[in-house]
């Protein structure tokens, strides 16, 4: 009794969850006749899938702002871990003068909302010249203080030995870095990658302030233009390019949701 | 293998100085390795805060020819501005719907999820799928969803015989039906979050209750669970009230801070002010209202992490 209570009251919160996810599905399947109701109707009579996704991607550069969204996440994950990665083990295992102040510094930052930090950056890039580039999306996100604070704890517990050993073959400390330390890493790596990716793709704060050309936007970018213009009119197809714009991630994560979950949730607090 | 255990021993036997110049090397590695995070870091975390603490006592204007120190000037402009405060009474007004009811579901929905039975793994990824989706294209969902006419909400209220309502255009409901999404996208957060602490919970407390006469579900969950969540609880509802505090792209999608201000939020105010106004000094000075709010929160959850280390 009480296991059937349990699972009547889980399923009508899943259910209610994901009605969003259901309702966009649901409109991007029908025609504009059917979008257009005064009832409830899950299924449409006249099916308009085909056309509607066609549609979405004829009206605006979907597969680009993908595209964009791909390029700008991975780059940013690729220079947070080639910066991140050497400090984090000086940090961890090199002693130097003046290791504390800039763990201290690490610290400090990592109270810094970005929001707060907007103005004076697109100033910057506004007289660097590089605002509304990609350039302009990856720049301000390179340097993840957070992504050095969680390697150099992982890095703290990996045991000295191993890289005395290195040492003693003649590996450099930088080749430490890349060929004894990154290896044994991979699953740290991998959940602020996956933390790290999710951020960026889903970002629409900073690229709002960076971006003015089209061709540039990234996935939130646009679809939030998609609307602009479409507003009102067509509910198909921007449903259409809505459900296009959040699959991958969605997808990705329904693939591996122990590692999204442990990569967004248990990296993003520490 | 043998041979690296070989040496080592024969190193703390007798440990061979490093002379002048090879600490000397190793002392320029270190700054080697971290000097690009370190350029970096203060190129564009610790210049910017500096920046813009300096610019919130500036008049500067995005292509101003002159700018001058001002003092407070800004933000005494800020607070003779009605504007900012409804700002800020909304963002607290929002903070304060969505973290209690955040936490309150996320908590709940644990609870049901761990006392037994199948279905967990399924569970969890469902109430997790809104954290992931992008916020912008579910907002879009919403906002048709919410349409008075022909949106799903309404609709299912009017087959309830309930009366429809002008979800996002009526100025008593624009900053609740924010905050209702800003739930909708947290809550599987904070049942992660719960998830993993009543995992960490002993078995053998629940036993112990159970031999002290505690049988019902209800007086288990006051003895045992409550008390031992209690570290985990706070944190989450610092979590959610930073998280909060930083809503803004519902707000700009879906009402522009309207209906006449109704749904202005702190950060909403700081991007019309610094970038479509290009008012730098000012939106500076909404930033550091802004940043003060949540450093004070970060700080209270740094001492939290801090005190639950001592708990682990």
């Amino acid at each position: 009794m009480t296991a059937f209570l349990r699972h009547a009251v889980l399923l009508v919160l899943a259910a209610v969850t994901l009605l969003p996810f259901a309702w966009m599905i649901s409109t991007s399947l029908k025609p504009r006749s059917e979008v257009f109701l005064s009832e409830i109707r899950w299924w449409p009579e006249k099916l308009h899938a085909v056309e509607n996704y066609t549609a979405a991607f004829a009206k605006a550069p979907l597969l680009q702002f993908l595209l964009n969204g791909a390029i700008v996440t991975a780059s940013i994950f690729v220079l947070q871990a080639l910066i991140a990665l050497p400090a984090a083990y000086a940090l961890a295992k090199l002693r130097f003068h003046g290791r504390q102040t800039v763990f201290a510094l690490v610290l400090f930052c990592i109270l810094i909302p970005p929001q707060a930090i907007a103005v004076p950056l697109f100033l910057l890039f506004h007289h660097l010249g590089i605002l509304d580039s990609y350039a302009a999306l990856i720049l301000p996100f390179i340097i993840s203080v957070f992504g050095i604070f969680l390697m150099r704890q992982f890095f703290l517990t990996v045991p000295d030995d191993l890289i005395d050993a290195a040492r003693m073959d003649g590996i450099s400390e930088l080749g430490i870095v890349w060929r004894v330390m990154l290896p044994t890493a991979i699953p740290a790596v991998t959940a602020f990658g996956i933390f790290s990716v999710v951020a960026h793709w889903n970002d629409y704060f900073w690229p709002l302030i960076a971006l003015n050309s089209e061709p540039l936007f990234t996935p939130p970018l646009g679809v939030a233009a998609f609307r602009n213009a479409e507003a009102g009119t067509d509910y198909g197809p921007l449903m259409a390019a809505a459900t296009i714009i959040i699959a991958p991630l969605v997808v990705a994560f329904l693939l591996a949701q122990r590692r999204f979950i442990e990569g967004i949730a248990f990296t993003g607090l520490k | 293998m043998a041979d690296i255990a070989l040496d080592r021993s024969a190193e703390v036997a007798a440990p061979p100085r490093a002379t002048a110049l090879e600490r000397f090397q190793h002392h320029w590695t270190a700054l080697a390795l971290s000097f690009p995070a370190l350029f970096l870091m203060v190129l564009l975390l610790i210049g910017p805060v500096v920046t813009v603490l300096i610019m919130s006592f500036t008049d500067y204007q995005l292509g101003a020819s002159t700018v001058a120190f001002i003092g407070l000037q800004n933000y005494r402009d800020l607070f003779a501005d009605r504007v900012f405060w409804t700002s800020l009474g909304n963002t607290l007004k929002y903070v304060a719907i969505v973290v209690p009811a955040s936490v309150a579901l996320g908590l709940g929905i644990a609870l049901l999820i761990e006392s037994g039975g199948g279905l967990r793994t399924f569970y969890r990824a469902v109430f997790f799928i809104p954290v992931m989706a992008t916020l912008i294209a579910m907002a879009i969902s919403w906002e048709y969803m919410l349409h008075p006419q022909f949106g799903l909400i309404n609709l299912l209220l009017k087959a309830v015989g309930l009366a429809p309502h002008a979800w996002l255009t009526d100025p008593a409901l624009a900053l609740p039906t924010l905050a209702a999404i800003g739930i909708w996208q947290l809550f599987g957060f904070n049942m992660v979050l719960f998830l993993a602490g009543l995992v960490s919970i002993p078995r053998h407390l629940y036993d112990a209750a159970a031999l002290d006469g505690a049988q019902s579900a209800w007086s288990r969950f006051w003895l045992v669970t409550w008390p031992m969540l209690g570290p985990v609880t706070m944190f989450v509802v610092i979590i959610s009230a930073i998280r909060s505090f930083q809503v803004f792209d519902t707000v700009h999608v879906l009402t522009k801070g309207g209906p006449n201000k109704a749904s202005e939020v702190l950060l909403y105010t700081m991007y019309s002010e610094g970038f479509e106004f290009f008012r730098s000094g000012l939106a500076a000075a909404v930033a550091v209202i802004f940043l003060v709010f949540v450093l004070t929160l970060t700080v209270i959850k740094a001492r939290l992490i801090e005190k639950k280390v001592h708990y682990a």
